[in-house]
Formats: structure tokens, C-alpha cells, sequence
């Protein structure tokens, strides 16, 4: 089989299990890149991780790289494809089914329940976040001194990432 | 809240929703949900907070990963499967392109200089941008005993534990879906 269709049926598989994203699936991109194909090598994949976690957006990029190390261009758009195209056809049809059943009672208890659930699961990723950021007294300011601007203006938050991006490089942080 | 019905929603173009979810993935330094939120909550208005919080608790539950779902989820809703498409597209098209740059940068020159830095501030203010969201998003939220109640212990489980997410979501989630339910009746 082509390196090519090896990697978009090795990471369609992972899109369907890829419940609480990426991360979860971790573990198993690890375990077929590095063990089972030998597409990168393990300190490869952690140079591939810190990368995509260096751009904006989703950390499924890892994926992209590594398609891009196997393939080129090719590989890195059908490994982003291959992950995220199964599971986003499912969100396509579920949220359909969803939208249909709309004023339903046990459509509003799903998501009267799920609801604080939801905002638990924001909290506590806003709090691992900022755990994963250096620590020190300067990046805990940077952290509170956000969310309170955030929270009590309406200042762009992007100004504040540009300010602490520049703290960083400055070495403050 | 009742939502509005299907035609209050707004009209939302392709253009619109691409542009929408590029800006939102462009900025979505250390995740891209809370410029999601911002985006079609405070920006465009496309949703209200409360449609916001439920679509993002569904895709929660879906497999990959929770924003990408939203852009198909939303981009189906106002331009079905081709709006889907296009959100998706949207979102990914810098995040996809800078990553290639970077790791192309980062083959040439072995390392990249300043990254490392510029990222450590980065991810303080990210972890308060994210913060920030969950506490607006809770305002939305009923207060009754019963919702403070699971949303701590979703924050103490994943947060605090750190406990894996999926059998935490599972157990959680069905409990307090029965519990909004046997209070309702």
C-alpha cells in the first residue's frame, strides 16, 4: 500500500475514537507513527508536537505534520483530512438529527445537563493551561491580569496575547 | 432560556462563514475555543451565549476534536453541508499553513529562536483567556444547587485530578441529564 493510503486509513480509523479530541488518541498516533511505521522517530514526534502546539489552532496539527513528514504537501493534506473527516461527517449528521428534535423535553434535559458539565470541562482547561505555562509569579500575573481584563473590558484579547508574547521574549516570563 | 425560533436565526453567507472561522482559527493561539466563542457570541452575534454553550456541550461528546466539530456543527446550520465545509476550511486554512512554515523553519534552522519565549507568555495569557470564557459561560448557567454541583465536580475531576477525560465525561454526563430530567417532571 502507498505511504499515502496508509495514512488515511490509519487516521480515519483513530477520527472515530478520537472522543474528547486529540489528546485521547495521543497515545495511538504515537504507537502507528513511531512503532508500527516507522514515519517519525520518538524525538521527532516530540519536535512535532511542541510545533503544533507553537501555531493557532487545534493541536490535531501534529497529525498534519506528521503526514508532511512522510509525504510532503500530499501527505500533510490527506493525514489533516483523514482525522478530521469521519468524525466531522458524524457531527454533521448528528447535529442534523439534533436540530430536528429542537423544543423537545429530553433534548432540553441533555442540554440543561450537559450544560454545567461544559463550562466544568472550560474551567478546567483554562486551569491546565495556565498549570502548563512556566509558573512563577510572572506567569500567574499574566494569567489573573488576563482573565480579569477579559472578564471586566472589552479589550481584544489579542492585544493582551501580543503583550505577553513580547513579556516573553523579553524574558520576563 | 427557549431558543428563537428557526427564522430569528440570522442570516449567515458562505463568505461570512469563512471569514468567521478563519479569524477565529488565525487567533486561536493555545486553542482556538475561546475566539470561537467570542467570535459568533460577541462579535457576530450569530449565536446567543445559550446556543453557544449547548452546541459546544454536544460536540463535546463527538469524536475529534471539540472546535473543529463546532465549525461543522454551525456551518451546517446556516449553510448546510456546503456551509459545514466551508467553516471547516475556514478555521483550518492558517493554523494549517503556519504549522507547515514553522516546521519547515524548524528543519532548515534546527531551532527556532524566540519561540520557545514568546510562547511561555503566550500560554500564561492563554490559560486566563480560556479561564475567562468558562467564567462567562457559567453565567448563563441556572443557579440551582444541582448545576454548581456537577460543574465543580467536572472541574475537580479533569482540572484538579486530572483524571482521563472520556470516562469522567461518561459518567458524569449521564447523571446529571437524569437528574435535569427528574427535575423537570
Amino acid at each position: 500500500m502507498s505511504p499515502l493510503a496508509t495514512i488515511a486509513l490509519r487516521f480515519m480509523v483513530l477520527s472515530l475514537v478520537a472522543v474528547g479530541g486529540v489528546q485521547s488518541i495521543l497515545p495511538e498516533v504515537h504507537r502507528v507513527a513511531v512503532d508500527v511505521h516507522h514515519w517519525v522517530t520518538d524525538a521527532e514526534f516530540t519536535q512535532m508536537f511542541v510545533i503544533a502546539r507553537a501555531a493557532p489552532g487545534p493541536n490535531m496539527l501534529l497529525v498534519t505534520l506528521i503526514g508532511w513528514h512522510v509525504a510532503g504537501l500530499p501527505g500533510a493534506v490527506v493525514a489533516t483530512a483523514a482525522v478530521c473527516v469521519p468524525s466531522c461527517t458524524l457531527s454533521f449528521f448528528v447535529s442534523r438529527v439534533w436540530q430536528r428534535f429542537r423544543g423537545a423535553p429530553w433534548r432540553r434535559a441533555v442540554e440543561a445537563g450537559l450544560a454545567p458539565i461544559t463550562v466544568g470541562l472550560v474551567l478546567a482547561t483554562g486551569w491546565l493551561v495556565a498549570r502548563g505555562a512556566p509558573g512563577g509569579w510572572a506567569a500567574y500575573t499574566i494569567t489573573a491580569v488576563t482573565a480579569a481584563l477579559v472578564l471586566f473590558t472589552r479589550i481584544n484579547p489579542v492585544w493582551l496575547f501580543a503583550a505577553a508574547g513580547l513579556l516573553g521574549l523579553l524574558g520576563l516570563v | 432560556m427557549t431558543p428563537p425560533p428557526a427564522g430569528d436565526a440570522p442570516r449567515v453567507t458562505l463568505g461570512e462563514l469563512y471569514r468567521g472561522f478563519f479569524s477565529a482559527g488565525a487567533r486561536g493561539f493555545g486553542g482556538a475555543m475561546p475566539w470561537a466563542r467570542r467570535m459568533l457570541v460577541e462579535e457576530r452575534r450569530w449565536l446567543t451565549p445559550q446556543e453557544f454553550t449547548d452546541a459546544f456541550g454536544l460536540c463535546n461528546f463527538l469524536p475529534g476534536p471539540n472546535i473543529v466539530n463546532m465549525s461543522v456543527v454551525v456551518g451546517s446550520r446556516f449553510g448546510g453541508a456546503r456551509g459545514a465545509i466551508v467553516a471547516f476550511v475556514g478555521l483550518l486554512t492558517l493554523p494549517f499553513l503556519v504549522v507547515l512554515t514553522l516546521a519547515a523553519l524548524y528543519t532548515r534552522y534546527g531551532n527556532l529562536p524566540g519561540i520557545d519565549a514568546v510562547l511561555r507568555g503566550v500560554g500564561a495569557a492563554a490559560g486566563g483567556l480560556v479561564f475567562a470564557t468558562g467564567l462567562k459561560m457559567a453565567e448563563g448557567l441556572p443557579r440551582t444547587a444541582l448545576a454548581v454541583g456537577f460543574l465543580l465536580l467536572a472541574f475537580v475531576a479533569i482540572g484538579l485530578l486530572r483524571w482521563p477525560l472520556v470516562p469522567v465525561l461518561f459518567t458524569l454526563a449521564p447523571l446529571s441529564v437524569l437528574a435535569a430530567w427528574l427535575r423537570r417532571a
